[in-house]
């Protein structure tokens, strides 16, 4: 229960980066010398996924400290890294625990992990196990050899859902900031500030907002295979462009310009989300985001702008 | 990966085949399957799958493979701070991925 509770804090993101276990050796079953030792990180969703999937295997389990961070994020930022690892055996005295010299390495582990010096560091070998905790059984049943399906990453609607209440909850503080924005921006007409117009119509445009972002960080990362386009801001855009029309025909805004307004803030700000989740996707290199982002951020910039501009200027103009 | 495909020709990776021992690394480690042996070297089949992970030339001994060195966690608002402190010259002070 408690285990379920942490898993749901972790997923939204409220206590996502304090959750982790000790470093050290663990086991799962009763793993006599000859047993295989697998490596993991300290993050706690991934320890619990390995555990989980090894019910009923004998092995070891060696929890590298990458600071309660996955094993694939870990080693980009080079915390799950050989020398990590070679700290841990020679911590847990590894080698006076188990007969053979070999390390189960998660093969999502490699970028950061060179296994080439593993022996030199630690007289152990590492040998690449499959992406995913699921297969570890068929992979250690198969004389440690993973086929190609094992070895391949997958984005499924599944995988891709679980990770929205993170995207959702990374932005709040943003959210914040922008909505208080919003109500003092609404406020300003001819009569300098009025609290009525900043209340009723700073209500209609955080709705938008709230509407741009499950446009963005939710309907796009579940339709993402059937959105036309590669580059994500432009996905963005054409989500939040059917958001902010459907919102155009349902909210109660006294004028056309202020209609428009809300179009441009939510094609907006839609795109800025569905391109955020360009760190969350396994398919995404850092270069083609980089080249994305001169031209999604440009543009994003120029719509808020107009959002704005007809925004503020709509209570003069009737 | 073949349902998912990125931008093309923007990644940065390179193989230098003279350097290539053959060992086969890479083909195990690259989660896109980008890579084949043939006649004992290493070969880049889907150059366009690549997402610059980096983890076939942590793992390559000879140093063969070059790929896009630059941190590799890719979401918006931390791309938007490493640009605003490559401008101030300052190292990166959060990321929130």
């Amino acid at each position: 229960m408690t285990d379920h509770l942490g898993t749901v804090r972790a997923r939204t993101g409220i206590a996502r980066n304090q959750y982790k276990v000790n470093s050290g050796l663990y086991c799962t079953g009763a793993p006599t010398a000859e047993a295989p030792v697998l490596v993991t990180a300290n993050y706690k969703l991934s320890f619990d996924a390995l555990r989980k999937e090894l019910s009923g295997v004998n092995a070891w389990i060696l929890v590298a400290d990458t600071r309660g961070i996955n094993v694939w994020c870990a080693a980009g930022k080079g915390t799950f890294s050989a020398d990590e690892i070679a700290l841990q055996v020679e911590r847990a005295r590894l080698a006076e625990i188990v007969s053979h010299r070999e390390l189960i390495l998660p093969q999502f582990g490699a970028t950061g992990v060179a296994s080439q010096t593993l022996n030199k560091l630690c007289g152990f070998k590492g040998t690449y196990g499959p992406l995913r905790a699921e297969d570890i059984p068929g992979f250690l049943k198969n004389d440690k050899k993973a086929d190609e399906s094992m070895r391949s990453v997958t984005f499924s609607t599944g995988e891709r859902l679980i990770l929205v209440p993170v995207e959702i909850a990374l932005v709040w503080k943003l959210f914040l900031i922008v909505t208080l924005g919003i109500f003092a921006v609404s406020g300003i007409g001819p009569e300098m500030f009025s609290l009525q117009a900043a209340w009723t119509r700073g209500l209609s445009a955080s709705g938008a907002t709230i509407l741009a972002i499950l446009a963005g960080a939710l309907a796009t990362p579940l339709l993402l295979p059937w959105i036309p386009g590669r580059q994500f801001w432009l996905k963005g855009v054409l989500t939040g462009s059917l958001a902010g029309l459907a919102y155009m025909l349902m909210v109660k805004a006294p004028s056309q310009f202020e209609k428009l307004s809300l179009l441009f803030w939510i094609i907006s700000a839609a795109s800025y989300m569905a391109m955020n989740f360009t760190g969350a996707t396994p398919f995404t290199s850092l270069s083609g985001v980089e080249k994305e982002m001169r031209k999604g951020l440009l543009v994003q910039c120029i719509s808020v702008l107009v959002a704005l501009i007809l925004w503020i200027a709509a209570p003069f103009v009737h | 990966m073949k349902d998912f495909r990125y931008i093309d020709d923007t990644a940065i990776l390179k193989l230098n085949e003279e350097a290539c021992v053959g060992c086969g690394m890479c083909v195990t480690v690259c989660p896109h399957r980008i890579f084949e042996l043939q006649n004992k070297k290493a070969q880049i089949v889907d150059y366009n799958g690549c997402m610059e992970c980096g983890a076939c030339a942590t793992n390559c001994p000879t140093e063969a493979i070059y790929v896009n060195p630059d941190d590799g966690c890719g979401c918006a608002a931390y791309i938007i701070n490493s640009w605003i402190s490559k401008v101030r010259g300052k190292p990166i002070d959060f990321c929130s991925c």
